[in-house]
């Protein structure tokens, strides 16, 4: 239905079609820049930065949230400044990524760990924090202590919670990666927006909004519902 | 281990304990008051008292989870400091890990200890069988039943072989069917095992079913007001006329104190008719047999 109307109005509206492709138009790019590997590459540098931005945000998020989880000063200092910092859209850190490091793939990869760190470290802090104060007494009686307490408790007790936290942290680092790209240029489906812009190719433009979209769509339904769906059966909880 | 006087073995000696909590207005409340308990090894005892008395406190402290103001807590010779698998806890809720499979709960005690994992495992299926639940090994604990779950706590503590089992209210939750089947059990257990267990209850007839010697609490401060020693037959089944009587016994000492509670809770206006107190489960009787 929606793409009738797009082909029909496509098709009879005054605007050149360099400004307003038809659905076929976009379909004919879309397939072509897959085939010729235009595309093809491109996401392949997208999701290659977004993982390691990602896998980094992870794992700073949860240290971050295990100190201010553990420590009361930690909490009073850091646990507020993080709050402030999760206000910020990523992009905003750019122009300081910029001067920092250049106008670079490294700036791009600071956005995109920036955009999911601080909520990382915010869903990871209140995982540790709401892990059940029975849990915690069973495992200390088993004479569980220091990292293997950390690991065989506090960290499978918050796995829920911290699923909720990657599912947010991904959708704020995949905005975060495609603006950097949009203005950093480097390679990726974000340039490839700005390339297309600059060659008046808003055939190529939709493509990519098309595939981004479908990544977008993908990584949410597939990986993050279906983690959360087994967690969700192993545990028993509706 | 060591001998006191030559003759019994003390196992637990609870000697002196004080504690107190800071209540909303951080006023100092005393909860325990000189306490002072000895226990034989192999022995079941239980605590009775009216909620709030620090029975459940007394239990955090043997289990080393909580600190003492005052005094000191001996296990088998051993100062307590810390929480430690020689005295495990079962508690009112089971507490089983949600993410661990019947087994992995109950093997996750034997792996602290870094027992080979084949080792760990013929234990732990060993003792689940003990408690009945064979079939649920690889069950995961949301399919378990609130009995079951109950077993599988009690297996997980049995299972590493504690100087001491503590029990906090385990059976309370359950319903009363449930619950009945589950004394039988544990007693099996602990004739079995001869383990030392030291139960903490508000339930007065599940302490006189189970236990050899009920240590009545008094409240606020929570203190021993008196310790009885439960008529006991060899073959388990004691007649409902003995059972019965303790159980009237316990009640008459707890009931000054069960006054003194709703006294202050209500104030003054409430009045207590010492002989009129409703116990529903009085027509189950002997159902037990």
């Amino acid at each position: 239905m929606i793409a009738g109307i797009w082909e029909v109005t496509s098709r009879l509206s005054s605007l050149p079609d360099f400004m307003f492709p038809s659905l076929t138009q976009v379909l004919e790019t879309l397939f072509k820049g897959l085939m010729s590997g235009q595309i093809t590459e491109a996401i392949g540098k997208s999701l290659g930065r977004i993982l390691i931005g990602f896998m980094i945000a992870i794992i700073v998020g949860l240290i971050l949230g295990y100190f201010i989880w553990r420590f009361k000063l930690v909490e009073d200092t850091l646990g507020f400044v993080v709050t402030a910092l999760q206000s910020i859209p990523s992009i905003v850190w750019f122009p300081l990524a910029i001067i920092w490091f250049g106008l670079n793939d490294f700036s791009i990869l600071f956005i995109v760990t920036i955009g999911a760190t601080w909520t990382m470290t915010v869903n990871a802090t209140s995982g540790f924090r709401n892990v059940p104060q029975l849990y915690q007494r069973v495992a200390k009686t088993y004479g569980s202590t220091g990292f293997h307490f950390l690991r065989t408790v506090i960290l499978p007790a918050s796995v829920p919670q911290i699923i909720s936290g990657l599912r947010i942290a991904w959708a704020f680092s995949w905005r975060a990666l495609m603006a950097g790209e949009l203005l950093g240029g480097g390679g990726g489906l974000g340039q490839l927006l700005e390339m297309g812009r600059s060659l008046g190719q808003m055939d190529l433009v939709i493509s990519v909004m098309i595939i981004i979209a479908i990544i977008g769509t993908i990584v949410d339904n597939v990986v993050f519902s279906r983690l959360e769906r087994n967690v969700q059966l192993k545990w028993g909880v509706k | 281990m060591r001998y006191k006087s030559g003759v019994t073995l003390l196992y637990l000696t609870i000697d002196g304990i004080e504690k107190s909590f800071k209540n909303e207005k951080k006023e100092s409340i005393k909860v325990l008051d000189k306490i002072n308990i000895e226990v034989e090894k192999g022995s079941f005892v239980s605590i009775v008292g009216p909620s709030g008395c620090g029975k459940s406190t007394l239990l955090y402290l043997i289990a080393g989870l909580d600190k003492a103001d005052k005094g000191e807590i001996r296990v088998a010779g051993k100062k307590v400091v810390k929480p430690g698998p020689e005295r495990v806890v079962v508690f009112q809720e089971a507490g089983l890990f949600p993410w661990l499979t019947v087994l992995e709960n109950v093997t996750y005690g034997l792996k602290l200890k870094k027992m080979p994992k084949e080792e760990a495992k013929a234990k732990a299926l060993d003792i689940l069988k003990m408690v009945h639940l064979s079939r649920y090994v690889d069950s995961y604990p949301h399919q378990l039943s609130g009995g079951m779950k109950q077993r599988v706590a009690i297996a997980r503590a049995l299972v590493m072989e504690p100087d001491i089992l503590l029990m906090d209210e385990p059976f309370s939750a359950l319903d009363e069917q449930t619950r009945m089947v589950l004394h039988k059990e544990l007693l099996e257990i602990w004739r079995k095992t001869k383990v030392t267990i030291f139960f903490v209850t508000h339930n007065i007839r599940e302490a006189v079913q189970l236990s050899e010697k009920i240590i009545v609490f008094a409240t606020r401060p929570g203190k021993i007001k008196e310790t009885i020693s439960v008529p006991s037959m060899k073959d388990g089944v004691m007649p409902d006329s003995v059972t019965l009587h303790t159980e009237q016994r316990v009640l008459s000492i707890l009931q000054e104190e069960i006054e003194k509670v709703l006294k202050e809770e209500m104030g003054n206006d409430y009045s207590f008719k010492t002989n009129h107190i409703h116990r529903d489960d009085s027509g189950d009787m002997g159902s037990h047999i």
